[in-house]
């Protein structure tokens, strides 16, 4: 295999790099590899930030100590730290203050000075919450057995399927 | 609007016009958009995806922006053609995978797509042709106010538009310019420049997915930072830097021109006498040829192509167009044969 940057040279060091979304191959000759390492240093420090590697012995004693939990989505702040992606929007303030030094460490700042969401409706994430809410809720009346209230619970699901039929 | 038609059709980001397209392909910009107190697409079940999307396209149909759009779910499409839409650059290689909630949105002219369910609940992405991140940041930016009233997002007046991934809060932008290099390329001071590139914290990547890095002299430039400063500002330090790049690809392209016209010249027209003739030929191959006859349009060495069709080219010889144009599967040394043919019917050959 040559290498695919000089393609001169035989590529005998082989990266996968990650940047933004796509994951890319690349085989590098030694000389270019070097070049490379100049590159790669700053995305890999991103990497190992994020999964925590570079204080993962500090972290594993901690972890006893202190279970950070998101009261809304149940993650956890280690498993934060293994997969580098948050659960859902409450993970933020479940987790203030070790992502306010993250984030400042990624971006070199911790506070958003870009633009704001003009109206915050209610309407469409209330009727979703009430949805999924009232879904759940039969799911555990069925295996409660409770047939009573998951008749009820599968009318009141029903009549809002059809109000949004209707819209649509 | 049917995947049918979109094979022979070229997106506005293709025509090859706009500023400085010459040298700049086309700008883009991404924002992540998220449903507040609901779980990220990771972490959420296929009911909840579902009640997601069904909300998402509950406040789409009442905008009047994506009236001529179509919506895609991921799990009523096959393999082809989810490959196919990652070809075009409307969505992700991630994005055809565990398809459960999975959307995509994509507008007549694929000027705007929405990804629904990816790692974020929304990634909005405006593409146009040529150099012009000021035109794509208004479309934009304007479709996601008139998002924001109709779905409540994810935001803390702290930090921002709160997305699955750190590296994206805060503005959750990403503006990015697809520039072709092939005479930072030649004259070897490509890696110079992506190292420097790199050192201001901006990325840079191939235009071809996985595994072919920069094929083509092509180069994605994008910010990496979204936190700590306004989207205006992003996009501004992005254009002072392309500006730089595109400088210095010009002044190689005179330098090349001032070394030896000839020779140049000789590879540049036997580029475009293999694409012409060829009736086996590999992608690989291919773009790189596509890309000698781009800069010749370009320096005006060649005038009888239209720099829209060589751009076209640079996606149809994908493997899913190709297999989408034949209708069928194809194997890889077919695929060769009926890349070699569609290119001479786009460049008139034999
Ligand atoms: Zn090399
Ligand atoms: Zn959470």
């Amino acid at each position: 295999m040559i290498c695919d940057v000089c393609g001169k040279k035989k590529a005998t060091v082989h990266l996968t790099e990650i940047v933004d979304e796509q994951m890319s191959e690349l085989h590098l000759c030694e000389d270019c590899a070097r070049q490379k390492s100049v590159q790669m240093e700053q995305q890999f420090g991103l990497a190992d930030l994020l999964a925590g590697l570079s204080d993962f012995g500090k972290q594993v004693k901690n972890y006893e100590k202190i279970k950070l939990l998101c009261g809304t989505c149940g993650l956890n702040y280690n498993d934060f730290k293994k997969v580098g992606r948050l659960g859902c929007s409450e993970c933020y303030p479940s987790f203030k203050d070790n992502l306010s030094t993250l984030l400042k460490k990624i971006h070199g700042s911790n506070r958003h000075l870009g633009k704001t969401p003009l109206t915050r409706s209610k309407s469409t994430k209330q009727k979703m919450e009430t949805m999924i809410d009232l879904k759940e809720r039969l799911q555990g009346a069925i295996a409660r057995e409770d047939f009573e209230q998951a008749a009820e619970l599968r009318d009141k699901i029903h009549s809002l399927e059809k109000k949004k039929e209707k819209k649509e | 609007m049917n995947l049918e038609d979109l094979i022979h059709h070229t997106g506005e980001w293709l025509r090859g016009t706009g500023p400085n397209s010459n040298i700049v392909m086309s700008s883009r910009i991404r924002l992540a958009r998220n449903i507040e107190k609901v779980p990220f697409p990771s972490r959420a079940s296929k009911e909840v995806l579902i009640e997601i999307l069904h909300a998402i396209e509950e406040a789409i149909s009442q905008i009047d922006y994506f009236k001529d759009s179509t919506l895609y779910r991921m799990s009523d499409l096959d393999n082809i053609d989810k490959q196919f839409l990652v070809e075009r650059h409307l969505m992700s290689h991630e994005h055809a995978s565990h398809t459960d909630g999975k959307a995509l949105l994509i507008s007549k002219e694929e000027v705007l797509s929405v990804m629904v369910n990816e790692e974020d609940h929304m990634r909005i992405q405006v593409m146009q042709s040529g150099f012009n991140l000021e035109k794509t940041w208004k479309i934009i930016n304007a479709i996601d106010d008139k998002l924001s009233k109709k779905l409540r997002f994810a935001f803390s007046s702290n930090w921002g538009y709160l997305t699955a991934c750190p590296t994206n809060t805060g503005t959750a932008m990403r503006g990015s310019v697809m520039l072709h290099l092939p005479a930072l390329v030649m004259t070897k001071q490509i890696n110079k420049v992506l190292s420097a590139i790199a050192k201001l914290s901006f990325a840079s990547r191939g235009f071809y997915g996985e595994g072919t890095q920069a094929k083509g002299n092509i180069y994605q430039i994008s910010n990496q930072v979204s936190l700590g400063h306004s989207e205006e500002d992003i996009l501004q330090n992005i254009n002072g830097l392309i500006r730089q790049v595109i400088e210095q690809e010009e002044q190689a392209r005179q330098a090349l021109l001032l070394q030896n016209k000839h020779m140049l010249a000789d590879k540049i027209f036997r580029s475009l006498g293999v694409l012409k003739n060829a009736h086996i030929i590999s992608s690989q191959e291919t773009i790189e040829l596509l890309s000698m006859v781009r800069m010749g349009i370009d320096l005006g060495i060649i005038d009888s192509i239209d720099r829209q069709v060589i751009n076209t080219l640079f996606i149809m010889i994908q493997p899913a167009h190709l297999q989408k144009i034949e209708g069928k599967r194809l194997t890889v040394s077919a695929r060769d044969v009926k890349r070699a043919s569609v290119i001479r019917e786009k460049l008139g050959g034999f």
